[in-house]
């Protein structure tokens, strides 16, 4: 058997030795106590023991859904980073990348997510949502139509949406504080 | 062991006694009162009790020194001893890479090989997985595979673990002089290497396992060897993996023009929506038949070629299709990894070899490096002498004020529990109230601190020794 010990570094410490956290784990405590966050989005933890499973909230200070309260949740699994975190919105919004399940269209979620990018690359991404709606990548698609049709129908569609009202027999929910 | 008659509680090692006796070698059957029963598998390695030039062409390695072999290397009884009574192997999968890697390590003569795989054989396995038999379908991998290799090949003994590599602690993998894993799974790949890595105590050489690590999509592959806390870890390596095709959720919403995008369809948006909280189990045919059912239905709707049933398990399993060459050649190279670092016999690799088969064949060596920042294997240690008395905040304004790592407002936690956490709002108020405990109350026994900090690029290690 070859004698690997050798080529160990004689690294300073016993403490060499490291506690049973996982990888995960040590990236979810670095993303969030690292996050540089504007004041139009909070976290909340349902249990503060819990990182893997919390809500952002944001409450974009411009734009169309300006006054609006979102919420989110994001379920991190023990592959994170290797998998996206999974992300949620939990009200029923007229918003041409969320649908009516609060499935969210955003590329970092899916297709372009990497282990280098993090929670806070991923609430920016969500808040931007708000800020530019992207009528290119629909998944409320009548949303999207309208938006390019008829940019003034759609912004009073957004108003009434956000106050509870609805539209083409869709409920959708209030918003607003 | 049990008295008695050897032979009566098993096994494969009297089987190879009775062989080496006898003066033909090339032909050999089982007799029916030595067969090998799984369950009674010895624990003491096999005497040398091989028939004549049963090895004589490894033997041509093993009995003389060559230019590549290493200053330690013991020609001739010693390493053949070592190998043929004393290494202890553990396979870990017994599926596309699982079978070759078992083959290969009893063919070269290790005889004390452990198998751990939590899956059970499915007919679309028997094309490759070259151990099991259409009988054998819903069976354990790991069972059959140490059955088959076992009767076929006298005198090796493989011990099988029907379950997860998660079930068994660091006490059973420290039983071994090397890891080979042959899996599909990332994750149980990450916890592999991390297990090893933790492991490695500074005062017991013996608890550095090397680990070579094998794996197969389609016509590429890598294989590796990972000297733990040495050279890079799994971890290390995250950022390289091939990224599985995962298509963008409108188009799978709106506008699908493949079979896969109606399979996402079915499996992305409407299990969730129809199902609500019931898990999707992708092992459970039902479920697979419902995601079939519908995602068949909208391909109909956009005129859609291909969804078929295979396919819809396939996407949502991610499955990749398996080739039986890659996972000989990867599997080759595992073994051949083993074989040269348990004999010494030539310069094992240094540490990184990538086949890309899909246009021709190219393989590519190179020395992957460890990441300073990695989670697992990277990141600094540290050790703090402090009184039973020190606070939790007292402890952090010892840290800063460490000139040499220069570390501001830093995190802590531990495995079980957050210590103090800086950000965000919410989490910084649930563990201020840690901040005037004793860290001897909050940190039970050597647990380690895990510190985090925006100022370090890595992670730290904490170990509190007490005054
Ligand atoms: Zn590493």
């Amino acid at each position: 058997m070859i004698k690997i010990w050798s080529m160990k570094k004689n690294e300073d410490a016993a403490a060499k030795k490291k506690p049973k956290v996982s990888a995960a784990q040590i990236r979810v405590q670095k993303d969030l106590t690292e996050l540089d966050l504007p004041s139009t989005m909070t976290t909340n933890f349902p249990d503060p023991a819990d990182l893997l499973n919390f809500t952002l909230n944001i409450k974009p200070d411009e734009g169309m859904y300006k006054g609006g309260s979102f919420n989110f949740s994001f379920t991190i699994n023990n592959n994170y980073p290797h998998d996206p975190p999974k992300v949620k919105c939990l009200q029923t919004i007229y918003h041409p990348n969320v649908d009516l399940e609060g499935n969210v269209c955003l590329n970092i979620l899916r297709e372009d997510w990497k282990p280098v990018l993090n929670l806070n690359s991923v609430m920016v991404g969500l808040q931007y949502l708000f800020l530019e709606p992207n009528a290119d990548d629909p998944l409320n698609k009548e949303a999207a139509l309208e938006m390019t049709k008829n940019r003034d129908q759609f912004l009073q569609n957004v108003k009434s949406s956000m106050r509870g009202g609805s539209l083409k027999g869709q409920q959708y929910d209030n918003v607003l504080r | 062991m049990p008295s008695g008659c050897p032979c009566v509680s098993l096994d494969a090692s009297c089987v190879s006694a009775s062989h080496s006796s006898a003066s033909v070698t090339q032909s050999y059957s089982l007799t029916q009162a030595h067969k090998p029963t799984i369950m009674a598998t010895v624990a003491e390695p096999n005497a040398i009790v091989d028939w004549p030039d049963r090895y004589a062409h490894i033997d041509q390695i093993l009995e003389n020194a060559g230019p590549r072999t290493d200053p330690a290397f013991a020609a001739g009884d010693e390493v053949k001893g070592f190998l043929r009574t004393q290494a202890k192997v553990l396979v870990i999968g017994a599926g596309g890479l699982g079978c070759e890697i078992l083959a290969n390590l009893a063919l070269t003569g290790f005889k004390d090989i452990h198998v751990i795989d939590m899956d059970t054989i499915d007919v679309s396995n028997l094309n490759r997985q070259f151990l099991f038999r259409p009988k054998d379908v819903g069976k354990s991998k790991a069972n059959c595979a140490a059955e088959f290799i076992m009767k076929r090949v006298p005198g090796v003994v493989v011990t099988p673990y029907f379950g997860k590599i998660q079930d068994k602690d660091e006490d059973y993998y420290m039983q071994f002089n090397l890891v080979i894993c042959g899996l599909d799974s990332v994750e149980a790949r990450r916890w592999m290497s991390a297990t090893l890595v933790n492991m490695v105590d500074p005062e017991n050489p013996e608890s550095l396992k090397p680990l070579i690590d094998g794996g197969t999509e389609g016509f590429k592959g890598q294989a590796r060897v990972i000297l733990p806390t040495i050279t890079s870890c799994y971890e290390c390596s995250l950022d390289m993996l091939n990224k599985q095709t995962v298509f963008p959720i409108c188009t799978i919403a709106n506008t699908p023009r493949l079979p896969e995008h109606c399979i996402e369809w079915a499996s992305v948006l409407e299990w969730p929506r129809i199902q609500a909280d019931k898990k999707l189990d992708t092992d459970d045919p039902d479920h697979i038949n419902w995601l079939y059912t519908k995602a068949l239905a909208r391909a109909k709707e956009f005129k859609i070629e291909g969804v078929t049933w295979s396919l819809t398990q396939g996407v949502v399993k991610h499955i990749i299709p398996a080739i039986a060459s890659t996972n000989a050649i990867i599997a080759a190279a595992c073994c051949n990894e083993a074989f040269k670092i348990a004999t010494t016999s030539a310069a094992f690799l240094n540490n990184y070899f990538m086949l890309i088969g899909t246009e021709g064949i190219y393989s590519y060596t190179f020395e992957h490096e460890k990441r300073p920042d990695c989670p697992v294997c990277g990141g600094e240690a540290l050790e703090m002498t402090i009184s039973a008395d020190l606070t939790l905040e007292e402890l952090i304004e010892l840290l800063q004020e460490k000139q040499d790592i220069q570390i501001k407002k830093p995190s802590l936690s531990t495995a079980d529990t957050q210590l103090y956490l800086q950000a965000p709002p919410q989490l910084e108020a649930a563990t201020r109230p840690n901040l005037l405990k004793k860290v001897s109350e909050l940190v039970k026994g050597d647990a380690a601190i895990t510190v985090t900090s925006s100022t370090l690029p890595f992670n730290l290690t904490l170990r509190i020794v007490y005054n």
